[in-house]
């Protein structure tokens, strides 16, 4: 039983990191219907943004000294490094996708996918394609309660998550550019002939979803050790099929869709083995597509004939 | 005195000439019909200009100055408001937060004090939802406020269109066939409420109707359109007698003694 509670505690902090990148994807959905296959990319740029900040905020004295990186720093760098992939985003919003965004849908989708392939080997080129130790930004701390084994940084993941997420849930509810950001995602042109700032808005999900997306990858840095230039193909990908699983273009569908995709494939790697991990998640996606392709919270949209 | 001027305005889809030199002159805090058959170019003069369509050729001047070729959203700030043919409405939202959307010149404080809710934005959102409100209750909606938007009957949705436009504060508002889908008690509480906003809102309107009977009682001037053309323009009483107008709603020739009855 407590092997079961384990895998169910380190599902949910793996798949609290998969709903902040699933945000992203079903955010710019919702709003332009594009899949921003760049996304995951930006997830990378974040992790990697935040183990240059904590170096150079001299996470390697602390450790060389024996102490733990103060809290305080930690959070500056997440903070800082969300703001750098919030820019990132914005940047690959007005460069890349503004240019094609009125031409045929499949146009920007085939951007997204050269903005992926670019930043990857930007990437490559810019920190070389070794796999590198994410600093400790966060000294682990084991907690053991009845064969359970909670660690400080699973338990750091899943608050910070559960954090942002709530902030995004407010922000969209309540604030004037959340309530444009709802009005875009129903009807774009209404919106624009309601005085609406469309393009603002848009840069506005883009900064938003990117920050989320940088989150989860100090987040991912934290939890799996280390991060390499390609670590966003993968996990960007699943993240996308979280959002497919929970309804792309519903806010908390992205956020079910990322826990339960976390959960399947740990308790597939804890119950099958390590082996299936990857292939439940698509498996899902196949499942999810023929029975309820609208996915779980979605709505299906009547087509006007 | 001219609120809204269009001169000489073209345009072109293709090889398809959907207005070809069409002009009228719609004075301040007039009612102003827009007629025609279906396919003649009424809805494309409402997305030139609003901004959705840049003309090919002539000019929109709104208070003087040009606005044909602007984005949607400046000729919006500018004082032009619209609804739509078909319906708009942002379905998942509720009736009183569509009205509430397209109030931003009413809104200043920013993001953090939303989140956190203090005074600033309080007095933000209580100023936006009392004048959503008032707007409501013109429409007769006020009962409805607290409803989501698509599960409304679809004269409620014109009629929230409507509302959701005037947020706008429009010196003009453009009312894209306003009585589509009504009953005929709804229709006529639709022309009392379109005689309110011109005489206590002081709102100019531009309306483009398929109920005759409306536009007839209504519009104190009528601009016909066929094929993209102007054809006539006169007072209701004119426009009823014009052979040009009969012959474009009643197919050739019209002969003696036939009425025009609703197109």
């Amino acid at each position: 039983m407590s092997e079961f509670f384990q895998q169910i505690i380190n599902g949910l902090s793996l798949g609290s990191i998969y709903a902040l990148i699933a945000l992203g994807y079903t955010m710019v959905y919702g709003i332009l219907k594009l899949i921003n296959f760049a996304h995951g990319e930006v997830f990378m740029m974040g992790a990697y943004s935040g183990y240059y900040l904590a170096s150079w905020l001299g996470v390697e004295r602390y450790q060389a000294a024996g102490r733990g990186f103060p809290l305080g720093l930690a959070l500056v760098v997440l903070v800082l490094a969300m703001a750098a992939s919030a820019l990132l985003g914005v940047l690959i919003e007005a460069l890349a996708y503004r240019p094609v965004r009125s031409a045929p849908r499949l146009t920007p989708l085939i951007t997204a996918i050269g903005v992926s392939l670019f930043l990857q080997n930007a990437a490559m080129l810019l920190f070389t394609p070794n796999p590198r130790a994410y600093p400790p930004i966060l000294r682990e701390l084991r907690f053991a309660a009845g064969g359970v084994i909670v660690t400080n940084i699973k338990l750091a993941i899943f608050v910070v998550a559960l954090a942002l997420m709530v902030g995004l849930h407010l922000f969209v509810q309540r604030t004037w550019t959340g309530r444009a950001m709802r009005a875009l995602s129903m009807n774009i042109d209404a919106a624009r002939l309601m005085g609406i700032d469309v393009n603002a808005t848009i840069r506005a999900t883009f900064a938003i979803g990117s920050a989320l997306a940088a989150a989860g990858g100090i987040l991912f840095g934290l939890d799996q050790i280390t991060i390499n230039p390609l670590m966003g193909v993968l996990t960007g990908l699943k993240a996308f099929v979280a959002a497919v699983l929970g309804g792309i273009g519903n806010i908390p569908g992205a956020v079910v869709g990322g826990l339960l995709i976390g959960l399947a494939e740990q308790l597939t790697a804890g119950y099958l083995s390590p082996d299936y991990r990857d292939a439940i998640t698509f498996l899902i996606l196949v499942v999810i597509l023929v029975l309820k392709p609208e996915g779980l919270l979605g709505v299906v949209r009547q087509e006007k004939v | 005195m001219t609120l809204l001027a269009l001169e000489h305005v073209d345009k072109v889809f293709g090889g398809l000439r959907a207005l070809r030199g069409v002009s009228f002159e719609v004075a301040p805090k007039s009612i102003f019909g827009l007629i025609g058959p279906n396919g003649a170019g009424k809805t494309t003069l409402f997305n030139v200009v609003t901004g959705v369509y840049r003309p090919d050729g002539g000019h929109v001047r709104f208070d003087g100055a040009e606005i044909g070729g602007l984005p949607p959203a400046r000729v919006a700030g500018l004082g032009v408001a619209r609804t739509f043919q078909n319906i708009r409405v942002f379905r998942s939202m509720t009736v009183l937060e569509n009205v509430m959307v397209a109030g931003h010149k009413l809104h200043r404080s920013g993001v953090l004090s939303a989140i956190v809710r203090n005074t600033a934005h309080a007095n933000d959102e209580g100023a936006l939802s009392v004048r959503a409100r008032e707007l409501l209750e013109i429409l007769g909606l006020q009962g409805q406020a607290g409803d989501i938007a698509g599960s409304l009957p679809y004269g409620s949705q014109r009629r929230l269109e409507i509302a959701r436009a005037l947020m706008l504060a429009p010196k003009v508002l453009l009312l894209d066939e306003p009585a589509a889908g009504m009953n005929s008690t709804e229709a006529r509480e639709l022309e009392r409420q379109i005689r309110f906003l011109r005489d206590e809102l002081g709102v100019t309107v531009v309306l483009v109707e398929h109920n005759m009977s409306l536009v007839m009682s209504v519009c104190e001037r009528i601009h016909v359109v066929d094929h993209g053309e102007t054809i006539a323009e006169g007072t209701p009483a004119e426009i009823r007698e014009h052979p040009r107008v009969l012959a474009a709603y009643l197919g050739e020739e019209p002969s003696a003694g036939r009425t025009e009855r609703e197109a």
